[in-house]
């Protein structure tokens, strides 16, 4: 039965969220923006006590049981579209588990999971990142060479990574880890690649630079250097046999499918905030909206905006989709890319064109609308590029192998 | 409770629709194109699909509940084989749907159990007028008050079956406010014109109509002294045209990809270039992107809730995606996609009529 009936519990959550939106994050947005590499403290501290006391971290939705549907997807893609409709690179900084953790729960062993994730549910704020681009490879994973070599009861991890989100709060503000993918047989290719959780303060692992970006400031973009960096074998999450030329790949790639949902909802937050705005700024022109007109009458503006209001919704529907079949336990491969490519698409486009219908204004730093096209631009970018989900969509779409359409 | 999945028995309505629609739809689409005509034997089989029957509830003659869902999910099947085809097989809901929704309980008592035969009766909608600032909340076509009748005076156009229908419902600006009126065949007054010929859908047929002092009995104003809520009827109207939208793009988008894979180009399938990979990739995100506006929509109307911006927006999103994907499905075919021996050229025009067609379709 199709329904469109956001579940009460959804909405509860919301309403707490939504306030946190904005009173504690809009009003900070530009502060963080333009003091790049300052931490929002108070922000995080405020999300990781809430997460204690409700026993709720935002970073995870609703709970997820073993097995049947649940609304966990659903509920996340809601907090985070609300959360970044507050600021998205604040909400790049909210302490949990976050992308690492979705590596871990997507290819984890229950013990592993326990292991892992238990510090998010209690002490001071912590962070999990995740570590996969490299200087030479971006979206071409299977290019990785930051390897890990077994010596007797350890991997020892030698390598370079870069653009790691949350990089620098994972290992160095807090008790944290990262999930770290190298390769366990080079020559094996994709089949040897596997992903590792480096906890911080481990020897062999440091940060060595924080990236200057063009948005999300608040956010830290971290490198990371391993020099031998030792940890135990059962660090290794999933399975260390090199046998199937593409299982251990796939079973890594899980974890997009589960991420992606989470990214588009982030950039469908920013350009909500961006549409809100532009129509409060035109209503005080005294334009409004007609949106029963036929579209050979409306103005320049009132097409853009209706249009704008049109990709917004659709890209958000795509992405509650991806996100109930997460909750449902299908395959949502196509729908995540889908909706991330929507999204990373839409979020460009309606910010770019909130700044042009405001004019001057639109270009000045006393509004936000130039600081969310600027933060925007990340969501066509992270989590895998718009061109890179195309043709994962188009693959699968048509039954190509990656040989069969590069 | 959110969910994208219809139901079992919604299911059986699209897989009994889907299968007539490639028999039966798909097969005559190019010829009934070019002779600007259907078959009426393909029309009597796509009637015994019991759609609308299967939306008037037992009391009028029928064996169901009305489902906006429902409407939509067999509209895109529908269109997916022939957009003449789905149109003329929903032209019965256009008088059916609004009485059933906004109708008199005389007037549904009178008129719903035309519509639960055996055999498919055309019914009718005068609501478009022939200028280009046409806007179906504003009409040029008005009705007067005259000693308890109305007097109904304007030009219509794109009124389907006008010559056919035994039933039409013509909309006029009744106080300033868009009303219906229950325009029985051959009542004096309302002149059917010639058979328009448009860019596409040709197979459908659309008149121009006349109404010069055409008296209409009070008892006939539809949904009686209280007038009808014309806004639910034109969201109805906007989804189910959204809905056919949608199977038309995604009637080009499949022939597009299987020839995609089919057709070589410096020695592999075009379809392995990233240039025709990408677009096929575009297509198919705002195709299902439209169907969920579309169904949000819909759902909204299931639940009595207010659907307009809903529907504006997947109206408005759908019309321009049809446009965008049937465009790409002719660039894919390159200059066959252009011959008339491929059916994509057709489905371009037909894509193209959405943005200026209203009221033709309703769910």
């Amino acid at each position: 039965m199709i329904s469109f009936e956001t579940p009460p519990e959804i909405d509860k959550r919301l309403e707490y969220v939504r306030q946190v939106a904005r009173e504690q994050m809009r009003p900070q947005a530009r502060h963080f923006d333009e003091h790049e590499h300052e931490v929002p403290w108070d922000f995080i501290n405020l999300m990781w006590d809430t997460a204690l006391k409700t026993g709720q971290s935002f970073r995870s939705g609703a709970p997820r049981p073993d097995e049947g549907p649940s609304i966990a997807s659903t509920m996340l893609v809601h907090i985070i579209e609300s959360l970044s409709w507050g600021d998205a690179g604040i909400y790049l900084c909210g302490p949990g588990a976050g992308l690492g953790g979705a590596a871990i729960e997507a290819t984890g062993t229950k013990e592993q999971k326990e292991r892992f994730l238990a510090r998010y549910r209690e002490g001071k704020p912590k962070w999990a990142s995740m570590a996969m681009t490299e200087p030479q490879c971006g979206s071409d994973t299977a290019a990785i060479r930051t390897t890990a070599v077994r010596d007797g009861d350890h991997w020892v991890l030698n390598g370079e990574k870069i653009f790691v989100t949350s990089g620098h709060k994972s290992l160095i503000d807090s008790e944290g880890l990262s999930v770290i993918w190298a390769t366990i047989d080079p020559s094996a290719g994709r089949a040897g690649i596997k992903s590792f959780v480096v906890e911080a303060g481990t020897p062999g692992l440091t940060v060595t630079k924080l990236e200057y970006k063009l948005g999300i400031r608040a956010s830290d973009t971290a490198s990371i250097v391993l020099e031998n960096c030792r940890i135990p074998l059962n660090n290794l999450l999933g399975s260390a046999e090199v046998v199937d030329k593409t299982k251990g790949f796939k079973g890594a790639m899980a974890t997009f499918d589960a991420t992606r949902p989470s990214v588009a909802a982030s950039a469908l937050g920013i350009a909500r905030a961006s549409i809100e705005l532009l129509k409060d700024l035109l209503a005080q022109e005294g334009i409004t909206i007609r949106y029963q007109t036929p579209r050979n009458l409306l103005s320049a503006i009132e097409r853009d905006v209706v249009d704008m209001e049109g990709q917004l919704r659709a890209a958000w529907l795509l992405t509650l989709k991806a996100a109930w079949l997460m909750d449902q336990r299908r395959p949502n491969t196509i729908e995540s890319s889908s909706c991330k490519v929507k999204a990373g698409d839409v979020v460009t486009k309606i910010t770019q064109k909130a700044v042009e219908l405001m004019g001057p204004r639109g270009y000045s730093r006393a509004l936000l609308l130039e600081k969310w096209m600027r933060d925007a631009k990340i969501n066509d970018l992270f989590e895998g590029t718009g061109q890179i989900n195309r043709l994962i969509i188009a693959r699968r779409l048509l039954g190509y192998t990656s040989a069969q359409l590069k | 409770m959110f969910s994208f999945e219809p139901s079992e028995e919604q299911q059986m309505f699209i897989e009994a629709a889907s299968k007539f629609a490639s028999k039966e739809l798909r097969e005559h689409a190019r010829h009934a194109d070019e002779q600007s005509a259907l078959d009426p034997a393909v029309l009597a089989s796509g009637w015994e699909l019991g759609l609308l029957p299967a939306s008037i509830p037992e009391q009028y003659g029928g064996f169901g509940e009305r489902s906006a869902i429902t409407g939509v999910l067999a509209a895109e099947e529908l269109a997916w084989g022939d957009l003449s085809g789905a149109l003329a097989l929903s032209a019965p809901n256009l008088v059916a749907f609004p009485v059933l929704l906004c109708g008199t309980d005389a007037q549904k008592e009178e008129i719903l159990p035309q519509f639960c035969s055996d055999s498919y009766v055309p019914a009718s909608a005068a609501l478009i007028e022939p200028r280009y600032d046409f806007d179906s909340t504003a009409l040029e076509t008005t009705a007067a008050r005259s000693n308890g009748d109305y007097i109904l005076s304007g030009v219509k156009c794109n009124v389907p079956y006008a010559a056919e229908a035994e039933w039409m419902i013509a909309y006029a600006s009744l106080d300033g406010k868009t009303e219906g009126f229950l325009v029985r065949k051959g009542t004096p007054g309302a002149f059917v014109g010639d058979r328009e010929q448009n860019m596409g859908m040709n197979a459908f047929p659309l008149y121009s109509v006349d109404f010069r002092e055409c008296r209409i009995p009070a008892s006939q104003r539809l949904g009686g002294d209280n007038g009808a809520g014309f806004a639910l009827l034109l969201n109805c109207s906007r989804v189910a045209l959204a809905a056919m939208a949608v199977g038309v793009a995604r009637g080009a988008y499949e022939y597009a990809l299987e020839y995609a894979k089919n057709r070589k180009a410096f020695g592999e399938a075009i379809a392995q270039r990233q240039s025709i990979a990408f677009m096929l990739a575009e297509m198919f995100i705002d195709i299902e992107a439209a169907r969920l506006m579309i169904w949000e929509a819909a759902w909204l109307l299931d639940e009595k809730r207010d659907a307009t911006r809903a529907a504006c927006l997947a109206k408005n999103f759908a019309d321009e995606m049809a446009l965008m994907v049937t465009d790409r499905a002719v660039q894919t075919l390159g200059g066959h996609g252009y011959i008339r021996d491929y059916p994509v050229e057709m489905w371009l025009r037909n894509a193209r009529g959405f943005a200026v067609m209203e009221g033709i379709a309703i769910v």
